[in-house]
């Protein structure tokens, strides 16, 4: 009798588990951070390092000291805000504004509303906006990839959004600002300063591939997002090509890639339905493109995942799985 | 209730910010440095005490119906008083305080304290319960704006201790309501009476 085991239903364990899922979202991550690593170099593992390990130890200590739980690290969620939060700073800020990131990403974000499962905002995102407002010089301090495979030292410079916004802003139109831009619109479209994760977008959607194919994710989301932007800069772009920029600058430039499939991909901050979903991404597309055009900041893909993320508890109130057997 | 309860009682029991979560307007937009909120915090007794005072004579003889406008009127002319003498004694710190003068009309601790204290009470409990709510809002708000200087500026009272600036957000909107819901926290924790 010994060798009966009693317990409830179920019984067959598909072996999911939050640290398999978080485990295969660095699997994904790992060509993009390796891209990174690769132009930016030592500042960029620097970064890195200190934002996982400070994203790991800020949340073991609150739940040793503050919480008095046992420890939640082990499911790896930490390590992945870590990781996502060094991808959306510049590879040169300094460690201890990476250490805050950190403080405000798990601390605020995540710990104050209970931790994993229960934060309203994306908590890498939080931790990045609460930089950006916070630091605006070392935030906007975009050094120019220069890093284990380029002869030159560092150029820094603007992004090419930020440059775009500045030369709208000071009334010249598009086509002057792409005529004076070295190397035209080629160059506008590949050689990107920026946020250490925005380096390449050919590294990001092959991790993106490797989630859908573990079905870790659905593309529900990034492709609502991507379609709205491309929706309304075809319309703008069409009806004023000199004032409004085009389709594939706007999904090719700053943030979009990256957020759409990392960040506003995160399970808990995102809508449960495809319904909710697809409204969450159209909405998060209309709110970049909106700062892109009208606002005075050069880019809006975190300000627009962390209004969205506030939405959230609506759609899934509204658009909740309709349940089996139940009409 | 003795006299000196009904000062201490606005300290922590009865503290219009952490504990009646009263006048977050204020609360949030003034406090981006110490001086700041011990200011708005002064002006508000202020107005606190004397309104209290008048309030509670008129009560006995204003009809029900009309007594949040008789207040209201009340409160408002105390508030003009103020920012009078703000204005010809202390420019600076009018000029700082700005809009939020004129707005101690609205602030939900002068007529709450004059609906659920002053109407009742006699003349001299309610200007004491005036004082003790206003030191109350106003240690609240010098400590939030402690808290926010030394983060958002690296200063105290003025006085910077590191160069450069401090972390930004805390002299945001953003930092008032972190600072807010922390303190709060600690508040509730350590202070309040369960």
């Amino acid at each position: 009798m010994d060798k009966l085991i009693v317990s409830p239903s179920p019984h067959i364990h598909a072996r999911t588990s939050t640290s398999v899922i978080m485990r295969d979202v660095i699997i994904a991550l790992a060509p993009a951070i390796l891209v990174s690593v690769l132009f930016y170099g030592w500042s960029e593992l620097l970064v890195l390092g200190v934002s996982v390990a400070s994203c790991v130890f800020v949340e073991w200590a609150i739940t040793k000291w503050l919480l008095r739980r046992p420890s939640t690290i082990g499911d790896l969620s930490a390590v992945v805000t870590g990781l996502l939060l060094a991808m959306n700073l510049p590879a040169t800020t300094p460690w201890w504004v990476v250490f805050i990131g950190a403080l405000v990403a798990i601390g605020v974000a995540k710990m104050t509303f209970g931790g994993l499962g229960q934060n309203v905002f994306n908590p890498a995102i939080t931790g990045r906006v609460f930089l950006l407002i916070s630091f605006p010089t070392y935030m906007t301090d975009w050094t120019m990839p220069s890093g284990f495979v380029r002869s030159v030292d560092a150029v820094s410079g603007s992004t090419p959004l930020s440059a775009l916004k500045e030369a709208l802003m000071s009334g010249s139109t598009i086509s002057d600002f792409v005529a004076g831009y070295d190397g035209g619109w080629r160059a506008l479209l590949t050689d990107i300063g920026g946020s250490a994760g925005e380096i390449s977008a050919i590294a990001l959607l092959v991790g993106f591939g490797y989630l859908l194919l573990r079905k870790v994710v659905k593309i529900w989301i990034p492709l609502s997002i991507f379609a709205t932007i491309a929706l309304i800069s075809l319309i703008f772009n069409s009806v004023d090509p000199e004032a409004y920029t085009g389709v594939l600058f706007n999904l090719k430039t700053g943030g979009v890639i990256l957020g759409a499939c990392f960040m506003a991909t995160d399970y808990v901050t995102s809508p449960m339905s495809r319904t909710g979903g697809i409204i969450y991404g159209i909405g998060i597309g209309f709110i970049v493109m909106m700062i892109r055009y009208f606002g005075s900041y050069p880019e809006g893909m975190s300000f627009a995942i962390l209004i969205m993320n506030c939405v959230v508890p609506l759609l899934n109130k509204w658009f909740h799985q309709k349940k089996y057997g139940r009409n | 209730m003795s006299k000196l309860s009904l000062i201490t009682k606005g300290f922590v029991k009865d503290n219009p910010t952490f504990s009646l979560v009263l006048g977050m307007c204020p609360t949030l937009a003034t406090t981006t440095s110490a001086m700041n909120g011990l200011e708005m915090g002064l002006a508000t007794m202020f107005v606190l005490i004397l309104s209290n005072i008048v309030i509670s004579l008129v009560a006995p003889v204003v009809p029900d119906k009309v007594r949040i406008p008789v207040y209201i009127v009340i409160i408002a002319t105390f508030v003009t008083v103020l920012q009078l003498l703000m204005q010809a004694y202390v420019p600076a710190v009018y000029e700082t305080l700005g809009l939020f003068i004129p707005l101690i009309v609205v602030n939900c601790i002068v007529l709450g304290r004059a609906e659920a204290f002053a109407n009742k009470n006699s003349v001299v409990d309610s200007a004491l319960d005036g004082l003790g709510i206003g030191i109350g809002f106003t240690m609240s708000l010098t400590v939030i704006g402690i808290v926010r200087e030394i983060l958002g500026s690296g200063s105290v009272f003025g006085w910077k201790f590191i160069a450069g600036d401090g972390i930004l957000a805390f002299v945001m909107a953003p930092g008032a309501f972190l600072v807010l819901g922390y303190l709060m926290v600690l508040f509730n924790k350590f202070l309040a009476k369960k």
